[in-house]
């Protein structure tokens, strides 16, 4: 308990990780408060068209009248929710691939790690337009597609981890009294693995907000969420007119964005012996994939 | 690097593109609908669906389905898109030069660029300069590249009429010759410089990291110890740097191609990112499944290039 005290201390102190965290917590707040921050539907008309920036319409509306700050929270809310689903399907994914990886040198660990070259490799961008495009729009499919992609670096640094402590004193000793595989795994090997999965989840999070940002942007969102993408593409045709509807969207995304990478930046220093060893073995392991 | 190791790679990239090829077919059949729709556009007339589903073998089994695919793609052949009334590899490569001329400026610009300017902070890191750099590069690193686009276009296209708003060239001047060349460039520096912004922040981050940890270690230090003037250890340092930058370059293809779809969405850039917005729009999912396959074989070979550079350029490498 101590230990991971003083690893949030030491995040918190870093001045990149205390911006990330607020950023982020920030973000978090929005969506949860969207309903009281913003209490009219956003996609309703409330007001004059195009009113800049005031007292009513904090952040302005757009050219049907829709209020923007009701646009932007409720945006934060589809943005969340979209980054917690991949979030979940992704760790889950990559936490089983890479503990059977791990656990089970040779045949298996051999096919995991092709399925997971095959996976790094796919363009994440261009499987969701065709997904999107043959199957409908919806955030149920985003969410698989993205989860379904996004794995492959989690897995590699659970699997180092298990490869790493395998052998070591502890993992024996509670193997010789009798714990199960899955519960060495999960009780003593993965715990050490936590900050580089951190650091993994939270830059992974904001490659999917940029993601989902973009098929909304090019018109793929689902038509009833609300999305900073989508007021950002609906902002193009009005550029000269009313800067408010680029400006606000487009500063939540990256404000959303910046938080999630200072946050993993801060992270990474407490766990940079994993992930070096993960990117140590074979592919390279790069968030930064597509 | 061995002959062995660069037979190894190359031997994966079929298994690869075969495994991207498999993730189409679920998707074209899993879709709900006929899968001829998937493969053969919306709009067809009866003759062009029985063509085309004799073609792929759409009224065999699965397996012989598949197998009928695999052979098609094989012989180079994505399909045939009913909207353009051509096969669908003619369409895509008619829009792939305003695309890579768009791609590969802004991966010189950047990593040019990205090498000077993360030297430039490493130099006196912890200094001024190097925080704000690092900053500006977190900044350049969150924006999505269309709201960046939008801002470029209002502030300097829009506000002063410095750049043309859209297109690739001014079609109703006709210049030819250099005249034309020159006009493509100004249309060029907007999107360009819009595309180049995240990739110049990443390479700045990662080149200033390297050169930072080189300069920190023991053969710096001799180096310094036997008089070397300042110039001459930084690019003692660089060479060791460097190779992370030469890395993500494969590695970040398939965002780079994501990037430009979006910017050429904002400035019109008529290249592939143009034509998958307008397939969408006419629901040609023939011409969106053979740019997703082309992407993702450019981002493989992107990797294989990658890693043979990597093994070619760093001794050390030595993969079992």
């Amino acid at each position: 308990m101590s230990a991971s005290r003083a690893a949030v201390r030491r995040v918190l102190t870093d001045p990149g990780g205390a911006v990330g965290v607020v950023l982020s917590a920030a973000m978090v707040a929005l969506a949860l408060l969207a309903p009281a921050i913003a209490p009219v539907d956003p996609f309703a008309a409330v007001g004059a068209p195009l009113s800049p920036p005031g007292r009513v319409h904090l952040l302005g509306t757009d050219d049907l009248g829709r209020d923007l700050l009701a646009g932007v929270v409720h945006g934060a809310r589809t943005s969340l929710l979209v980054v917690a689903a991949v979030t979940l399907l992704s760790g889950a994914l990559g936490i089983a691939v890479g503990a059977a990886a791990g656990y089970r040198p040779g045949a298996v660990d051999d096919l995991l790690m092709r399925l997971a070259e095959l996976a790094q490799v796919v363009p994440r961008f261009f499987l969701a337009v065709i997904v999107i495009a043959l199957f409908g729009p919806g955030l149920d499919r985003l969410v698989l597609v993205l989860g379904l992609t996004s794995w492959p670096t989690l897995a590699r640094v659970v699997r180092a981890q298990i490869l790493s402590l395998r052998r070591q004193e502890f993992v024996e000793a509670a193997r010789a009294l009798g714990a199960s595989g899955p519960r060495v795994i999960l009780r003593h090997v993965l715990p050490h693995a936590l900050p580089a999965a951190l650091v993994v989840l939270s830059l992974n999070g904001a490659a999917v907000i940029l993601l989902e940002a973009g098929l909304a942007f090019i018109g793929l969102g689902d038509p009833h969420a609300m999305s900073w993408g989508y007021l950002a593409s609906n902002a193009q045709r009005f550029l000269r007119v009313a800067w408010w509807m680029a400006c606000f969207p487009g500063a939540a995304i990256a404000g959303a964005i910046l938080g999630l990478n200072l946050l993993g930046d801060a992270l990474s220093e407490l766990a940079s012996p994993q992930l070096a060893r993960a990117s140590g073995s074979g592919g390279r392991g790069t968030a930064a994939a597509a | 690097m061995t002959a062995r190791y660069l037979l190894w790679r190359l031997a994966q990239v079929a298994p690869a593109v075969v495994g991207i090829a498999l993730i189409v077919f679920v998707v074209i059949h899993t879709a709900p609908g006929d899968p001829i729709i998937a493969i053969a556009g919306e709009h067809g007339d009866a003759a062009h669906y029985a063509r085309q589903r004799a073609k792929f073998g759409l009224d065999r089994p699965l397996p012989e389905r598949l197998a009928a695919y695999l052979a098609r793609l094989a012989q180079g052949d994505l399909g045939f898109s009913y909207v353009h009334g051509r096969p669908v590899l003619g369409v895509i490569t008619e829009r792939l030069p305003a695309t890579l001329l768009l791609m590969s400026t802004a991966l010189a610009l950047s990593s040019a660029g990205g090498v000077l300017l993360g030297v430039l902070a490493a130099r006196r890191a912890g200094g001024g300069t190097d925080l704000g750099l690092r900053a500006v590069a977190l900044l350049g690193q969150a924006t999505p590249p269309f709201w960046l686009a939008q801002v470029a276009a209002l502030g300097l296209a829009v506000g002063t009429g410095l750049f043309p708003v859209q297109g690739l060239s001014s079609a109703r001047h006709g210049f030819t010759g250099w005249r034309y060349a020159l006009d493509v460039v100004h249309h060029l520096v907007l999107p360009a410089l819009v595309l180049t912004a995240g990739e110049l922040a990443l390479t700045t981050r990662l080149v200033r990291g390297g050169v930072v940890e080189a300069l920190a270690s023991d053969y710096v230090r001799t180096a310094r110890a036997k008089g070397l003037p300042d110039p001459a250890v930084v690019r003692h340092a660089l060479g060791n740097a460097l190779l992370p930058v030469v890395t993500i370059i494969g590695g970040r293809l398939g965002m780079l191609c994501t990037g430009a779809v979006l910017v050429e969405a904002v400035f019109a850039w008529p290249g592939v990112g143009q034509l998958l917005l307008s397939s969408i729009q006419t629901r040609d999912a023939p011409v969106l499944l053979g740019l997703f396959m082309l992407v993702s074989v450019a981002v493989i070979l992107g990797n294989v290039v990658t890693d043979l550079a990597y093994a070619w350029l760093d001794p050390r490498v030595r993969y079992e």
